[in-house]
């Protein structure tokens, strides 16, 4: 196969999953949630079951209008939300699916890279709460700001110990070293990587810097149409991001009961899709957090643990 | 004190736990909701009994019933002179005021008005509420059979009195 082909097949691939897997995880967000609730969610859009809910959202947003506000600033303001969004794109690029080269690029520094781009989220919603001119959006980017810069520390170390455990930095590379007991050993890591994984994509109960309730929709409040439905694609495509990095680190990945050479990617996307569930539950179930209890949960909680299991990985490595 | 986590734990399972139960929408428009008996939808007209009596839309509270009405001679043979009738000319309740309190259902001597459990009749114009006689009598025929009586309740007021007519002086 020619090169070009090949890259075109890859960046296709990537693309599509961009496109869809956001989307099935924001439907399932709609139908679980309202069953949690007692309700039964959309029913109209698409005829059945309204599973085309999200694509009639998404045609109602393009043909809202665009309104950027007069005192904004405006190329910063515009910019933002595709800011946002390419991030994960990019992340997707370096997450396995399968074994054996399944995967749009598979870099050495693959969680090197992935964390670094997961990182720029923080840029998008600075600029976007900066450059709205509206104190709402200028508190809920700053509160936004304060938690993923906190929240960056715990979901770092976690993800280092699973480095250290693998002893490489490339996302196959740590899916092979991975053996089921790994699930026991590097226990506090995934929590400390989930919760803080969830608290980086800003999903409730650490959705402080949005507070629909007390800051109208935080960074995203003076967004309209087209941009608005940026932002939020991005949180979609975050928790799929999030769940993927979960999948590939913690979870093996494509490991599963039986099959992994051909039924590799299916096991990497029921994982998937099982730790979004989990992230839509947590949703459902728990209130917002206090900005308070949000940075004593992240520096008194998060980041001994993460700093423990460190502790714990290095001792066991030298063990072994 | 529990376990750590406890409460945390419990939330969990109480989300999951209403997930797999049937949840309670009711998909209203393509299912008929069941109503409970004695549902106060509309008040409804049985423009035959009605005497012209005047006595529900004096008792309305709020003064939503508009009644005309003019007298006819009805010439009975045999009799010795003419009987006066009153003849029913507009019977009309206005919904945009009506408070659904039934009293004019409880006033009516005759059981002229009664309550159906119908209950689509919504408007765009505020003034479009004002049903006439006609509109009223349509209603009709979605009034439900009177429930049984309840074994536990009073007699009825036909019964004590036929009970008392019956007993001995």
């Amino acid at each position: 196969m020619p090169l070009w082909l090949e890259l075109t097949i890859r960046v296709a691939g990537v693309v599509v999953a961009f496109l869809t897997l956001p989307l099935i995880v924001g439907q399932a967000e709609h139908k679980v949630m309202a069953h949690m609730q007692g309700r039964l969610g959309p029913m109209y859009a698409g005829a059945f079951h309204g599973w085309a809910q999200l694509i009639a959202d998404g045609v109602k947003f393009v043909q809202k209008e665009d309104v950027t506000p007069r005192a904004a600033d405006r190329p910063v303001f515009q910019l933002a939300p595709l800011v946002a969004l390419v991030p994960y794109l990019l992340v997707l690029l370096v997450i396995p699916l399968g074994p054996d080269d399944l995967v749009g690029q598979a870099l050495d520094i693959g969680l090197f890279f992935a964390l670094a781009v997961v990182g720029v989220g923080v840029v998008a919603v600075l600029m976007s709460g900066w450059a709205s001119a509206n104190k709402y959006s200028l508190l809920g980017g700053l509160r936004a700001a304060a938690q993923l810069l906190g929240y960056e520390l715990p979901l770092v170390l976690a993800a280092a110990s699973v480095a250290m455990a693998a002893g490489t930095l490339s996302l196959p590379g740590i899916v092979e070293a991975w053996e089921p007991w790994w699930l026991l050993w590097q226990a506090p890591a995934l929590g400390v990587f989930f919760i803080a994984g969830v608290a980086e994509i800003r999903r409730p109960p650490f959705d402080m810097p949005i507070a629909d309730s007390e800051l109208v929709f935080g960074y995203m409040t003076e967004y309209t149409g087209l941009r608005f439905a940026f932002f939020l694609l991005a949180e979609y495509v975050g928790i799929v991001v999030i769940a993927a990095l979960t999948t590939v680190l913690f979870l093996g990945g494509w490991q599963g009961p039986f099959g992994d050479d051909y039924l590799g990617w299916l096991w990497t996307l029921i994982k998937v899709f099982a730790v979004s569930f989990v992230i839509i539950w947590l949703r459902v179930t728990y209130p917002r957090l206090r900005e308070d209890q949000l940075q004593r949960l992240c520096w008194l909680v998060l980041v001994p643990v993460a700093l423990a299991q460190l502790v714990l990985t290095a001792a066991v490595k030298i063990a072994t | 004190m529990g376990v750590p986590g406890e409460g945390l734990a419990k939330g969990l399972a109480v989300t999951l736990k209403t997930m797999t139960r049937r949840s309670h929408t009711r998909q209203y428009p393509d299912v008929e909701p069941d109503l409970p008996p004695r549902s106060r939808g509309v008040i409804a007209l049985l423009e035959e009994n009605c005497t012209v009596c005047m006595l529900c839309a004096r008792e309305c509270p709020d003064w939503c019933i508009y009644i005309d009405s003019h007298k006819e001679e009805v010439v009975v043979p045999g009799a010795a002179r003419a009987r006066q009738r009153n003849v029913l000319d507009r019977f009309d309740i206005d919904f945009s005021l009506c408070m659904y309190c039934g009293i004019c259902i409880e006033a009516c001597p005759f059981d002229a008005l009664y309550w159906t459990p119908e209950f689509e009749y919504a408007e765009y114009d505020i003034r479009d509420l004002l049903h006439d006689k006609s509109r009223l009598g349509e209603w009709m025929a979605t009034v439900p059979p009177p429930p049984p009586h309840d074994p536990n309740g009073e007699p009825s007021k036909e019964e004590t009195a036929a009970v008392k007519k019956a007993a001995p002086r």
